[in-house]
């Protein structure tokens, strides 16, 4: 059973066939819904996640001249279901500017498959680590500030992943 | 043959040093650091520097500074090191205040962190022993036990504190400074033989090379 709902993940977390994938999922959720009632545990914010977070960012097309990409995924706990038209925060220290600037803050919202998607200057390390931070800050579910770490500095893209609980 | 070899060991300083330098000095992340992040950055490569001079300096191994003078110059370097220290934390703070907070108060996320934290206090608690230490007439054999200690500390913590850092400083003249550091700190704590009970005076250590 845990290994369906892995895969069912895994899929999710594939930006390129969000849509077939989420189709797939949809039929999987409902044959599978009394074995993974408890199987989405909230996200617990990470430490410094919030550093240098601008509450209110604008909902934006691309973070600056773009290049990079930073996506993820917005659920609900519990039970899983994708949760559409959430706002999610991103920052950080880019080619383009520090953390703490507004040019390196941006917003977008989830899809109707509660991906999100936003292209963005490529991440530098900053304090010793590459890293970016999100923030799911709108009030509907418990706040959580991610501090995804890229394996490299040269990577093009980067991945967060939300379960929220009600606020 | 003399001024040859004296040539060749500080010549040997100077690369080991002045290679990291240059190299982070040309890093391309230069060119998204505002300049007190540069400046910050660079106090802690200074800092990482001096940690090569200072064993050096106290085991009496750079030729026309053993004894006295290397004592009084690691002295100065010692206090050189607090204050490059002290920019490197300034300047971070100032970059970042709320990365900064979260490093010295040991809830960072980056793993470096409290090692760079723990070789920061075991500096100023080595600074404010040696400025102490006639006014709470320590022994010497109390002090130099307690320095080493802190030695041993900072050396272990600023070396893994620095090689886990993706900075501008380049990986393997990086890597090759940190090896020295060890080795110089070993060979001295080695040479100086404070840990033994009747131990000899630094003077008569010095005189038996």
């Amino acid at each position: 059973m845990s290994t369906v709902v892995f895969n069912r993940r895994n899929l999710l977390a594939v930006g390129g066939s969000v849509l077939t994938s989420g189709v797939l999922a949809t039929g999987v959720a409902g044959l599978l819904l009394p074995a993974r009632a408890e199987g989405f545990a909230p996200t617990a914010s990470m430490s410094g996640g919030a550093n240098n977070y601008r509450k209110g960012a604008a909902i934006v097309d691309r973070i600056g001249k773009g290049g990079f990409w930073m996506s993820g995924t917005v659920r609900r706990a519990g039970d899983g279901t994708p949760l559409a038209g959430q706002r999610i925060q991103i920052w950080a220290h880019t080619t383009e500017g520090q953390e703490h600037e507004p040019q390196s803050h941006g917003a977008t919202l989830t899809d109707k498959d509660g991906v999100f998607r936003l292209e963005m200057p490529q991440i530098i390390p900053i304090f010793g680590q590459p890293h970016g931070h999100l923030a799911y800050d709108s009030g509907e579910f418990k706040t959580v500030f991610l501090r995804p770490v890229m394996r490299s500095a040269k990577e093009t893209s980067l991945e967060a992943h939300f379960v929220l609980q009600p606020a | 043959m003399r001024s040859v070899r004296v040539t060749l060991s500080w010549a040997a300083l100077v690369v080991a040093v002045g290679v990291p330098m240059a190299a982070a000095a040309m890093s391309p992340q230069l060119e998204w650091r505002g300049p007190v992040y540069i400046l910050a950055g660079f106090a802690g490569i200074v800092a990482l520097g001096l940690a090569l001079v200072q064993p050096l300096l106290i085991g009496g191994y750079l030729p026309g500074l053993s004894g006295y003078r290397g004592r009084r110059a690691h002295h100065w370097i010692g206090g050189a090191l607090g204050v490059a220290v002290m920019i490197h934390v300034a300047g971070l703070w100032i970059t970042s205040p709320p990365d900064m907070i979260d490093a010295l108060l040991f809830a960072s996320p980056t793993p470096f962190s409290p090692f760079g934290v723990i070789a920061m206090w075991a500096i100023f608690a080595v600074a404010l022993l040696a400025v102490l230490r006639r006014r709470w007439e320590l022994r010497p054999r109390t002090w130099r036990m307690a320095h080493m200690v802190f030695a041993i500390i900072i050396v272990a913590g600023s070396v893994v504190h620095s090689m886990l850092v993706e900075g501008t400083m380049e990986t393997v003249s990086k890597a090759a400074l940190c090896a020295l550091i060890l080795g110089a700190t070993i060979k001295a704590v080695a040479d100086l033989r404070l840990w033994r009970k009747r131990a000899t005076s630094r003077e008569e250590s010095v005189v038996q090379r």
